[in-house]
């Protein structure tokens, strides 16, 4: 019996208990991570997981339901308390619903992998993390820490609509950080991010970031910071670097242009949006530089696949352009009720769970500066990058971010090196204050973004560059 | 054969597959999730899952591997893969050595009717809160869960336990406002969703068209969800044994860095816990108090932990999974309640009778529903920043006088809670789920002498 066999079987349960449309997805997901600390290895984790997940829908209620069992009659029995739970929805109904039109596909995609991030040596991995921690350990860190994590993940999907398709997709990442302990406060400083940077690829990812190369560097940097000068308190002119960039354009925009925010379905929780359907294609998001992409087919980036997992194909589509609102990230039921023609971005964490609007790839096409032309641009502001911390309200609006490190800028140069750097603002105010952005695009890869209840992690992209704001707050505290 | 022999089987497969001359612990762990969300006052999406998971973790020669499947057709495999993972592994220079057997005080809380629950059952409730709503829009959860666990080592551990959780968390929207209920317990009966969608709804009711502030430091009432989150960033931070050791922690065990109405106890072992009593390294979960009457007593500890601190330490029973990196985590912790009246139900905001209470001692300060987003800036002073969600109001001379927009905080949790600076605590500790684990925190509500709001609504 097939995985696609099996994924039939759970719709056609479906169907014949009384579901108007079903679709099933059976995975199969091998991870692996390991962590290491001064030099000495902390854990190594495997972890291998498979089920079906099914979803049901009766009248305009949905139902789901999913086992790890991958026998026929399992997941018949799937399909059918898929369709028990959906008619348990329909007694508290929603207005109609319609699912927008995709094509139905028979397909297989698989991401580019050149080195399989599974088949290399344990040990491999382990002296890359013992040696570049124990580098950061010795150039002064307090804590150095390292981390890698793969995860290889095949899926097959069936609809009742005659979708067919399996994708095999690998994802790698790792990184760096050194913590140094003060008096009274810590500092960290990371590379290439606190989490490391990931995408769909496989372990020729980790090869190139040299983890090594930056390792005490990082060090001295922490320690140098224990004794900078706190960021001053007030409004400037701001540089933020390209990976600080991509955790903006993550929560002020990626999350802001979810369709099921905007419409409602996720105010208890994560909140809505402060966007209003009525004013896409008016709206003024940002300056005319912000031009942000919704973009699944970018190679190797860590939001690309083939198809969603409501089997829509993977396309490229505007989320802001010169600066105006202009798309959303929809699934096939979202989309109908909001009256637009388009889905592909539904997917779920693993077999377990719900596939839910999810931001793919969403980041900033390429502007016209350097980071260098910037600085030498401003005569007083700041420049920071490395996200810290993260805070947003739940229109994604008002939002305060901390960053590793700044630097004072004064008449185009880099000045002195500044701890605790934090920013604030509100979303359309700031992004309409972008006046300058570089050029040199990095589509940084986040693999924490948290959504949804039950609790889903996914895995995002964001192409960012490093961009100036204008008359930005800097400098909060407690 | 039971359910929970199944699970025993199992763990006592794997062990002998594993076979001698290798340190071996095994989890089986069976859970079973159900989750009915609505929104606009309607069921929109509704979950369930029934997942068997194993996990195994080995140390042989200096060197460890921890891996873990839901492929039970394949233990073989798993460990075969483990054994090769673990001979390939790095050294461990700081294992700590398998648990050894130590009975436990407590099975679990399990109610069968939780773990049975339909989903009708959660169906009616989302109904009942929809209704009280009244028109006005709502949104929210019903969840039942039921886990049972087995843990076995080759060092003779061997325990087994069972818990069921029920929760609801909800809000009811006017175009202006939210308010929250939310609530957590072992059996889905005490769950009453009319109760708790009356109470939201007066709530967003009471704070509809609010005004904006300007920021500052003011004395806030903080009711149970905010709290909640106060003890969250304590666990995660403070208590958190290898935090201290990393000097990453506030916390100086033996000093008196909180007020003294603040007594912190973490105790699964309670009828109303919701955590299974033992960790994953197959420690039973230890009562700690953890601040007596405002005095740093004691941290949480896994083995590891235990081990590095040295001077007699022992695990408390509160490793996590992945917990090498991270550390100890408290599961059960509850904020103790001042002694006092039953509260009771009251119109309009408060939670309850004995947050007006809190409220009537207050000349100029803030009700506080809930805290959102909140995340450490360093976790050595332990400041946070984060918003204010799902109601504020304005108090004035002890009384709620008018609705107030959400203010964004920088506030060190460590000095909120300071000596001299708790001036009140409510009479009713209840639980409240935690926004991604399914066990919460009980906390009742906290009148605080300051909090520090470093923004408005509009920046």
């Amino acid at each position: 019996m097939t995985q696609f066999d099996v994924a039939t079987a759970a719709v056609e349960a479906a169907l014949a208990a009384g579901a108007r449309y079903a679709d099933a997805r059976v995975m199969h997901r091998r991870s692996e991570s390991m962590t290491a600390r001064n030099g000495e290895i902390e854990e190594l984790s495997q972890d291998e997981d498979a089920g079906v997940g099914v979803r049901a829908l009766v009248g305009s209620s949905w139902g789901f339901f999913a086992v790890p069992d991958l026998g026929r009659d399992a997941a018949r029995r799937a399909g059918e308390r898929a369709t028990a739970i959906a008619r348990a929805s329909a007694t508290v109904p929603g207005p109609a619903l319609d699912l927008v039109d995709v094509e139905a596909r028979v397909d297989s995609w698989a991401s580019a992998c050149e080195v399989d991030p599974l088949g290399v040596a344990l040990s491999v991995k382990g002296d890359l993390l013992t040696g570049a921690t124990a580098e950061a350990h010795k150039a002064g860190a307090d804590i150095a820490e390292g981390l890698y994590q793969v995860w290889d993940t095949r899926k097959w999907f069936v609809s009742s609509q005659g979708h067919r398709i399996d994708q095999h997709i690998r994802e790698s990442g790792a990184g760096i950080s050194a913590t140094v302990i003060g008096d009274g406060e810590t500092q960290r400083r990371s590379y290439p991010s606190y989490r490391g940077q990931y995408g769909t690829r496989g372990w020729e990812l980790v090869d190139e970031l040299d983890l090594s190369a930056h390792a005490a560097r990082i060090a001295e940097e922490a320690r140098a910071l224990l004794s900078a000068p706190q960021c001053p308190a007030g409004e400037t002119t701001l540089i933020l670097g390209s990976e600080q960039m991509a955790l903006q354009i993550h929560e002020s925009v990626g999350h802001a242009i979810e369709l099921d925010r905007i419409l409602g379905w996720e105010a208890a929780f994560a909140g809505t949006s402060w966007l209003d359907l009525a004013k896409l294609n008016q709206l003024r998001y940002g300056s005319e530089l912000m031009n942000i992409t919704i973009d699944p087919t970018i190679p190797g980036a860590l939001g690309s696949f083939g198809y969603d997992d409501e089997g829509t194909p993977a396309t490229q589509r505007f989320a802001v352009r010169d600066g105006i609102w202009v798309g959303t990230l929809a699934g096939r039921d979202s989309a109908a009720v909001a009256g637009l023609d388009y889905a592909g971005s539904v997917r779920a964490d693993g077999w377990a769970r719900l596939p839910m609007v999810r931001m793919t790839n969403v980041g900033l096409l390429p502007g016209p500066h350097t980071l260098e032309e910037m600085i030498a641009a401003t005569d007083d502001g700041v420049l920071m990058d490395l996200n810290r911390s993260w805070s947003i309200d739940d229109k994604r609006l008002n939002f305060q971010f901390g960053c590793e490190i700044g630097w004072e800028i004064k008449n185009g140069k880099l000045g002195r090196m500044l701890r605790n750097p934090t920013y604030t603002g509100i979303g359309p105010r700031f992004w309409g204050s972008m006046d300058m952005l570089s050029s040199e695009i990095v589509s940084w890869g986040t693999p924490n973004c948290g959504k949804g209840q039950p609790g889903q992690i996914g895995h995002t992209g964001h192409p960012a560059a490093a961009a100036r704001f204008q008359n930005v707050r800097v400098g909060v505290r407690g | 054969m039971s359910v929970a022999a199944t699970e025993t089987d199992l763990a006592q497969r794997v062990l002998e597959l594993v076979g001698a001359g290798i340190e071996a612990e095994v989890t089986v762990e069976r859970h079973a999730l159900s989750l009915t969300r609505f929104a606009n006052s309607y069921i929109h999406q509704n979950v369930a899952d029934e997942t068997t998971s194993v996990r195994l973790r080995l140390h042989a020669d200096g060197r460890t591997a921890t891996t873990s499947t839901t492929v039970l057709d394949g233990l073989d495999d798993l460990v075969r893969r483990t054994v090769d993972a673990m001979r390939l592994a790095p050294a461990d220079p700081t294992w700590p050595g398998l648990a050894p057997p130590a009975p436990l005080t407590s099975t679990g809380n399990l109610d069968e009717e939780t773990a049975a629950a339909s989903p009708d059952e959660r169906a009616a409730r989302v109904r009942a809160f929809v209704d009280q709503a009244r028109g006005l829009d709502a949104a929210g959860y019903c969840r039942t869960s039921t886990t049972r666990v087995v843990y076995a080592n080759s060092a003779g551990q061997h325990l087994s336990a069972a818990r069921t959780s029920a929760a609801m968390d909800g809000i009811v929207r006017t175009p202006t406002s939210d308010g929250l209920a939310r609530l957590a317990a072992v059996r889905l009966a005490d769950i009453d969703g009319a109760v708790l969608g009356a109470r939201a709804a007066a709530k967003a009711r009471a704070g509809a068209d609010p005004v904006e502030l300007p920021p500052g430091r003011y004395e806030v009432v903080l009711e149970p969800a905010a709290v909640a989150d106060v003890l969250q960033f304590l666990a995660m931070y403070g208590f958190n044994a290898r935090m201290v050791l990393d000097r990453q922690s506030f916390l100086q065990v033996g000093e008196a860095q909180f007020d003294p109405a603040v007594t912190l106890v973490e105790d699964a072992s309670q009828p109303d816990a919701t955590a299974i009593p033992f960790d994953v390294e197959g420690t039973p979960r230890k009562r700690v108090v953890l601040v007596d009457g405002g005095l740093s007593a004691a941290v949480v500890h896994d083995r590891r932990t235990a081990a590095r601190a040295g001077g007699g330490a022992e695990s408390t029973g509160h490793a996590i999974p992945g917990g090498a990196s991270f550390g100890a985590i408290a599961s059960s912790l509850r904020l103790l309640p001042a002694e006092g009246p039953a509260p009771v139900e009251v119109d309009g905001p408060a939670a309850d009778s004995s947050v007006l209470a809190l409220v009537a001692g207050v000349e100029r300060g803030l009700l506080v529903t809930d805290n959102h987003y909140t995340r450490v800036l360093d976790p050595r002073t332990l400041v946070v920043t984060g918003l204010t969600r799902n109601g504020v109001w304005l108090i004035e001379d002890g009384v709620i006088t008018t609705p107030v927009r959400n203010f964004r905080f920088t506030q060190s949790y460590a000095q909120a809670l300071g000596p001299g600076a708790v001036l009140g605590v409510g009479t009713r500790a209840v639980e409240q789920p935690g926004p991604w684990a399914e066990s919460g925190f009980v906390a009742p509500a906290l009148r605080l002498a300051s909090w520090n709001y470093t923004g408005g609504a509009s920046g």
